[in-house]
């Protein structure tokens, strides 16, 4: 008996009974709501399993890009959601990132009513529901905005008005994949010019100009090959005729309602971490990389700026995830996205909502691991090495 | 004097050197563009008086829909005469929380779990009905009640929850922690819309056949398990923040695991997770415009449902902005009062 009760007060033995218990527990309930859920479901004579997906959809979308038809099956709607989410989610973080960078400075500038401005603007939008954003940008603003042919024209080759965005549309595609193919090798080369830099540094301790050559290689040649290529290239010019504009590509008002609020809702947030995390380099780092004789240029780019990226990596990472989780905001105005697509018509279509549910959350966990490790494989290489 | 050497302060800030003072005109234009005609627009042009949309000036806001549809905005459908039953939930929620604030010190414990268990019933008992009260269907709930509601509620299930789950991913049993981060990062990884079609799809599939479980409880349940894991990890910056020698020096005066947890970490950890447990307050409170997807007509729900009335027809600029002015209003007071908490701590 004393051995059994000096057994049971074992902590190992706690521990590991603790644990079963949990994984009991956990297995239980998992068993439970399964056969709940085939109960239920062949009471209501729901079919399961994937064979699906490979029925004809029959389901009109909107805006498509992956050459989708609504005679193509239920996984080609799932790619097209799939497709809408990755644009409106990349689109979002690149122009919330600009916006919200020049409003973080603009909230540390010295210039009392500049900063002034970029505080209001944060304070107002941070409080605020994105579905507020969302609702007001579509029914508030881009329903307004005038009919066709009073559009407001940008630079005469692109129009807005309360159908949406016509913008031009190449000819053909050729000279952008070689475009793209030069801006791909300038980034190789790139990142093969600093490593090769670095190895230098340590063996010899000489700098090589890794900025300029950097500001070259990653914005001035890209730049140059994607100009160069869309001067060489024929555009299809949006223009009206009868009611409505002919040519270009048609953005539809659902994304440039959902794009507006997700930057606008953004740039809030990321202002403040961008304010935060140059707020949280000490004044000294500055004064000491001054005094070691440091030109202005050189402390910005050698001292501050990389002490403020580590401050700033994971909530900004955090903030693209959620420009990605936000964009199924877009369900609430039938912008075809992922969430509305699949889980709004396709589970309408079928009722198979456990598989249909389980490929959705999939698309969202899936990207968001991949980010999170590149974010941390980032992370770990900005770190402060401590020896 | 005084007076004096700020007016020159503020010349010298706004008109220093050639180019701020540029800079200054420039944007005090782009102030006045942007704030001119909406000053006119909500103020100076607006009528604020009348009965219909025909009292309404051209060019100006129609407040007179506001005041119409104001029960609306704070009830939903509510009936008319049963509407002091929100009201008296709403004042027995602010005394119970101002009695826990203001009670002594050593009554403030005990008075709060009293509360804790006596309100939440009471309030759904208020607002439902049921033993002497006329039954009100859920569906008929709406507009700011609706709003509260669901945040309050759901923060129920969502603090002990991530209270929880912030222990278990601290936990040195291996098995506890890989359930508590699976759970944490599952329901962080997944946007909020899918949670609550999830959570009204699912949990009617998953409960034994026969169990009716009611919509705005699916969509209260499924924010509630998000909001969870955002509060763990609020939660969790807490315990990181407690020198390890509190847990070693409890377990060393021979405490037992949840009694050094309830007596000496927590009380101190959530002191420090507050502020971050408030923001994600005001997350949620901004994420429960979301049961829109599933027709629920929560404050914004309500306001954009209204636009579809023929008799008020153009109204959306009035019901966005008295909607959205609410939600900043909540909103902002809150972030400012977690903000005071967190400056309060670091001196």
């Amino acid at each position: 008996m004393s051995s059994f009760l000096s057994f049971i007060n074992d902590k190992r033995v706690r521990d590991w009974i603790y644990q079963i218990a949990a994984v009991v527990f956990l297995v239980g309930l998992t068993i439970f709501f399964v056969r709940n859920a085939s109960e239920n479901m062949v009471k209501a004579g729901i079919a399961s399993g994937f064979g699906f997906l490979w029925r004809t959809s029959g389901i009109e979308v909107p805006f498509v890009l992956t050459g989708y038809t609504q005679s193509d099956n239920i996984l080609g709607l799932f790619w097209v959601g799939v497709a809408n989410t990755m644009l409106v989610t990349v689109i979002g973080i690149v122009l919330a990132t600009l916006l919200g960078f020049v409003l973080g400075i603009a909230r540390l500038s010295s210039h009392w009513l500049t900063s002034a401005i970029a505080g209001a603007y944060i304070e107002f939008v941070r409080n605020i529901p994105l579905l507020f954003f969302v609702l007001f940008w579509y029914f508030g603003v881009i329903a307004a905005l005038p009919a066709p042919r009073q559009s407001i024209g940008l630079f005469g080759i692109a129009f807005l008005n309360n159908r949406g965005l016509t913008i031009p549309l190449p000819d053909s595609v050729d000279n952008f994949r070689w475009a793209a193919l030069i801006v791909l090798a300038s980034w190789v080369a790139y990142g093969l010019i600093s490593v090769w830099a670095r190895r230098r540094k340590e063996r010899t301790g000489q700098d090589a100009p890794l900025l300029a050559i950097g500001v070259g290689l990653i914005l001035v040649i890209p730049a140059l090959a994607i100009a160069w290529a869309s001067l060489a290239t024929r555009w299809d010019v949006p223009a009206l005729r009868g009611f409505n504009y002919r040519g270009g590509f048609a953005v539809i008002p659902e994304f440039v309602a959902l794009l507006a609020a997700l930057v606008t809702y953004t740039a809030g947030f990321i202002a403040e971490i961008v304010r935060g995390g140059i707020e949280s380099v000490p004044k000294g780092q500055t004064e000491a990389a001054g005094a070691l004789g440091l030109r202005p240029g050189r402390i910005l780019s050698l001292v501050v700026i990389p002490q403020a990226l580590r401050v700033m990596t994971p909530p900004l990472t955090n903030q693209y995830l959620n420009v990605l989780k936000n964009s199924s905001f877009g369900a609430a105005i039938a912008y075809p996205d992922v969430v509305s697509l699949f889980m709004g018509s396709a589970l309408n279509n079928t009722g198979q909502a456990i598989e249909i549910i389980a490929m959705t959350l999939a698309v969202y966990l899936v990207i968001g691991l991949a980010v999170s490790g590149v974010m941390n494989w980032y992370n770990a290489r900005i770190a402060l090495v401590t020896r | 004097m005084n007076r004096v050497s700020s007016l020159s302060l503020w010349r010298e800030r706004l008109f220093g050197t050639p180019f701020t003072g540029f800079l200054t005109l420039v944007l005090a234009f782009c102030i006045a563009w942007v704030a001119v005609p909406l000053i006119r627009w909500a103020l100076i042009d607006a009528t604020w008086v009348g009965t219909t949309r025909a009292d309404c000036a051209p060019g100006g806001a129609c407040w007179v829909f506001v005041r119409a549809r104001f029960g609306q905005f704070m009830y939903g459908l509510y009936p008319v005469d049963q509407r002091w039953r929100v009201d008296l939930a709403g004042v027995l929620f602010l005394l119970g929380v101002l009695s826990v604030i203001f009670a002594p010190q050593r009554l403030r414990l005990g008075l709060g779990v009293a509360m804790l268990a006596v309100l939440p019933p009471l309030g759904i008992w208020l607002l439902s009905g049921g033993f002497g009260l006329r039954y009100i269907e859920t569906r008929e709930w709406g507009g700011l009640m609706l709003t509260l509601f669901i945040s309050i509620y759901s923060s129920l299930i969502a603090i002990p929850l991530g209270i929880l789950f912030a222990l278990g991913r601290q936990s040195e049993l291996r098995v506890i922690r890989l359930i508590s981060v699976v759970f944490i990062e599952f329901w962080r990884g997944v946007p909020i819309i899918a949670v609550i079609f999830l959570a009204s799809l699912l949990l009617p599939l998953i409960l034994p056949g026969g169990i009716g479980i009611d919509r705005l409880a699916r969509a209260v349940i499924g924010l509630g398990f998000v909001i969870a894991a955002y509060m763990a990890e609020a939660v969790r910056g807490g315990l990181q923040a407690l020198p390890k020698g509190q847990r070693e020096a409890a377990t060393a005066l021979g405490l037992t695991y949840w009694k050094a947890t309830g007596l000496i970490i927590l009380p101190q950890a959530l002191r420090i997770s507050l502020p971050a447990m408030t923001n994600e307050f005001i997350a949620l409170i901004k994420n429960t415009t979301l049961v829109l997807v599933v027709s629920i007509l929560d404050l914004l729900g309500i306001a954009q449902a209204s636009l579809a009335d023929p008799n008020w027809v153009g109204m959306n600029m009035e019901a966005y902005a008295f909607s959205g002015a609410i939600y900043w209003l909540i909103c902002f007071a809150l972030s400012r009062w977690s903000r005071s908490l967190e400056k309060k701590r670091r001196l």
